[in-house]
């Protein structure tokens, strides 16, 4: 088994806000990160994959595809976007690193033809990041 | 659905490696440079990694406030700027990065109880780096 890692980078805006907790809870719970005007981060997408080596390409993925899926179901949705008006996921869910790293992981796993989706980190900064190995 | 949130901190601090178990001429074979009497320091990265559900009503495996403010008071402020040999921890301990992981480990596993704690990952300088999961195999 052979583990390959392909990165991307983002950026995009967000806040937090549950709309069942009143004005005071909602600050408490999530701090600055309530303005509802929002803030941004680069992020930085990490997909790695798993498989066997392909013994006629020595590939495990086609990097070319798996980039493509990248670009077409992650940065196309949520590159210079405000993701709790614009992508669907976060119309409900708030857009904490967690829900992130989730949505692209379901984003990307359908998508995967031959090799296995084995872990998603997202980097909200380079001092916070978040991994999720599907539902376990 | 669970998650894995990992955490960077950064610190300062001096210290020798010195066995008390071995003759000097042994510690100097052993530790070389890092067994200098006068000491030496590093800036270290910490990484602490937790786990857990994403809670529904928050999106989050823990709030990092708990995890930024129990860092920050059990370990940062501990070690930052000190001289690791000084600290009781390190009478009887060599103060290398393996052990220092091991104590900060135990440190989170004993008093951080917001999120499961999966791992501790120190860098001693940008070239070198330890990892400490307690009993359980290190996650790839």
């Amino acid at each position: 088994m052979v583990y390959l890692t392909r990165k991307a980078e983002f950026s995009a805006s967000h806040y937090y806000h549950n709309p069942e907790f009143t004005p005071e809870e909602n600050l408490r719970t999530f701090g600055k990160c309530n303005n509802p005007n929002g803030h941004g981060h680069n992020y930085t997408l990490e997909v790695t994959v798993k498989g066997e080596v392909d013994p006629r390409s020595g590939f495990v993925v086609d990097l070319k595809q798996l980039k493509e899926i990248m670009n077409h179901e992650v940065l196309e949705a949520m590159d210079h976007r405000f993701l709790n008006k614009e992508v669907p996921e976060f119309f409900q869910r708030i857009p904490t690193t967690e829900n992130l790293a989730i949505a692209c992981w379901q984003r990307l796993e359908t998508k995967m033809q031959k090799a296995r989706l084995h872990r998603v980190r997202v980097y909200e900064t380079p001092d916070l990041f978040v991994d999720f190995y599907g539902e376990e | 659905m669970k998650a894995h949130l990992t955490r960077r901190y950064r610190f300062s601090a001096s210290h020798r490696l010195h066995s008390l178990d071995l003759s000097d001429e042994e510690n100097r074979a052993t530790y070389g440079k890092c067994n200098n009497p006068h000491g030496h320091g590093h800036n270290y990265t910490l990484e602490v990694t937790v786990s857990g559900a994403v809670d529904q009503r928050t999106g989050m495996v823990c709030n990092l406030v708990d995890l930024d403010g129990f860092v920050e008071r059990e370990v940062i402020s501990r070690y930052h700027l000190e001289n690791l040999n000084l600290r009781q921890e390190f009478a009887k301990l060599v103060p290398t990065t393996e052990n220092l992981s091991v104590v900060i480990f135990e440190i989170l596993q004993r008093g951080f109880h917001h999120a499961h704690l999966e791992r501790v990952r120190l860098e001693e300088t940008m070239m070198n780096s330890f990892e400490y999961t307690g009993t359980a195999e290190p996650r790839r």
